[in-house]
């Protein structure tokens, strides 16, 4: 070890490091999802748990995130007497950032923790060990069908997600305030242009990947962890660090693409 | 692609390997003969699980070479590792199953993943081997449903699944009952004999290596002391060798100081 540098040092070099093994194991993934042969069995099992399974949660928080804003929005709009724009205004704020962005988090906490921790048990149980001797490539086996998974699944949720709280909105607007259901419509189609509905799914699509590839990569590279906990405690710590880094990324990924496309 | 008629279809020459600043194993060398049962003996933390992960490419040793069927795996390309590795057969100390599948789906994964046998044929060949281990009657039971001695048994029908060349075996008896123990030792004999399987076999259950070995490589701390058949370990006047199998603890002499400064250290 060289004990010359100093501690911020050593902290950069080995967060660089670790930034580059999981580059690495990225890249690794990606070029397995490209090469044949495709396994289209474990791909739908993982389209089953990341998507299907998520699809209640996803309706539930839609629902409510629509109908609050349309609530708060409808309260702001009263006051400058232009109630007729609550249609853009929802439309516009589901589909550029809350419904990626909210429906990542979502997915984060309900299958990125999941895969991270199933991931981390296999790695300390040895089960990863047992694939690599019966000649199973890890990354064929496990992560390509995940990443695959997440980058189809996420932006049909954030779809979901989108249309359930557009309708919550309209619950909200125009059967409980009153508002004209043509102007909400024909207001968030005047608005809602190409260019946001592809920043809303180019979000979506990146978020996909980031959630998956780091809940991967985190369980795979446990027996990594600076602070060298393996079995159980080790688990628990990189289930919670994926769940932080996963909402840290998405979050600043969320910024990033925003001020790219706008 | 293998050659399986060679002779020493392991060779083990030179191995080195640490962790960090530690010698985990010094110079091991060592040959397996086709159809021999090698059993690497010591104590906990000897190395001998670690030498059982070089032999079968999972840890890359600091120096040395192991060869599997005459090929060198320290440098094989990923692709050629995995090829080789179709011929081998590895059971974990914990079965290492995994634990999102039933015992019998845990079996056929080597089939269904490297072979374009049909449906049935892989559930009649699972079924063989499950036979074979005495497990057809759980085989829809999942891995945390059951018993350590079942565990251990549904990991060697998974490892022999392929039908290998080579088994490797940690720690049979770790954690079984006697009894058990010895329907394993006795399963693992059936194997040699009626597969014609090479097999290596790590353990520190004295009984258990007597009656199944071949050959019996000890190892303490990371060094290799002895490699011989059952009589010329019997006959050893290596004191490590004399208290293994008197079963008496080492008596390491006492370093007074250091003994102080492990105390006393922050």
């Amino acid at each position: 070890m060289n004990t010359n540098k100093p501690q911020i040092l050593l902290s950069i070099e080995s967060a660089l490091v670790r930034l580059g093994i999981g580059g690495l194991f990225l890249f690794e993934t990606i070029i397995i999802i490209v090469l044949p042969p495709y396994s289209l069995k474990s791909l739908i099992k993982q389209v089953a748990f990341i998507g299907a399974r998520s699809l209640s949660v996803i309706v539930i928080a839609g629902l409510f995130v629509g109908m609050v804003i349309a609530l708060q929005f409808h309260d702001t709009l009263v006051r400058f007497g232009s109630v007729s724009l609550l249609g853009s205004a929802v439309g516009l704020s589901l589909i550029r950032e809350l419904g990626p962005v909210l429906t990542a988090l979502m997915i984060t906490g309900r299958a990125g923790s999941a895969m991270c921790a199933e991931i981390g048990i296999m790695r300390v149980d040895n089960q990863i060990d047992a694939l690599e001797c019966m000649a199973i490539d890890p990354y064929r086996y496990l992560f390509a069908p995940r990443i695959l998974a997440g980058i189809i699944c996420v932006p049909i949720l954030t779809t979901i997600f989108i249309l359930v709280g557009i309708f919550g909105g309209y619950f909200v607007g125009v059967v409980l305030f009153g508002v004209n259901p043509g102007s909400y419509f024909q207001g968030m189609s005047d608005t809602v242009l190409n260019r946001d509905l592809f920043m809303g799914f180019s979000k979506s699509l990146v978020f996909g990947l980031l959630i998956v590839w780091i809940a991967c990569d985190k369980g795979f590279h446990l027996h990594l962890d600076k602070h060298g906990a393996f079995g159980s405690e080790g688990v628990s710590r990189i289930t919670t660090e994926a769940v932080v880094l996963s909402s840290i990324a998405i979050l600043f990924t969320d910024y990033l693409l925003s001020a790219l496309i706008l | 692609m293998y050659d399986s008629n060679i002779k020493n279809i392991i060779e083990i020459e030179a191995l080195n390997t640490r962790y960090k600043d530690k010698q985990i194993l010094s110079d091991i060398s060592l040959l397996v003969e086709r159809k021999e049962i090698m059993v690497i003996m010591g104590h906990s933390g000897s190395g001998k699980s670690t030498l059982l992960r070089h032999m079968i490419g999972l840890d890359t040793p600091v120096s040395g070479s192991v060869k599997l069927f005459g090929k060198e795996i320290t440098k094989l390309k990923k692709s050629n590792l995995y090829e080789l590795r179709k011929h081998i057969g590895v059971a974990f100390q914990s079965g290492a199953l995994f634990s999102s599948m039933t015992l019998q789906e845990n079996v056929e994964l080597p089939l269904h993943q490297h072979t374009k046998l049909d449906h049935s044929t892989i559930r009649i060949m699972s079924r063989l081997k499950l036979e074979l281990m005495k497990l057809t009657d759980y085989e829809d039971l999942m891995p945390a449903e059951l018993s350590g001695g079942m565990l251990k048994r549904a990991g060697l029908a998974r490892a022999v699944i392929m039908d290998p060349k080579i088994l490797f075996f940690d720690e049979p008896s770790a954690g079984l009952d006697p009894v058990t123990s010895a329907e394993l030792d006795e399963l693992i004999l059936q194997l040699r004999n009626a597969l014609n399987m090479t097999i290596v076999v790590v353990t520190h259950e004295l009984e258990s290596a007597f009656k199944i070995a071949d050959r019996i490589t000890v190892i303490d701390n990371g060094s290799q002391i002895i490699t011989g058949d059952k009589e010329a370990i019997r006959k050893s006047t290596d004191p490590r060798i004399v208290n293994m199998l008197q079963r008496k603890a080492v008596n390491k002499n006492i370093d007074a100081d250091g003994y102080l400064n492990k105390l006393t250290r922050n």
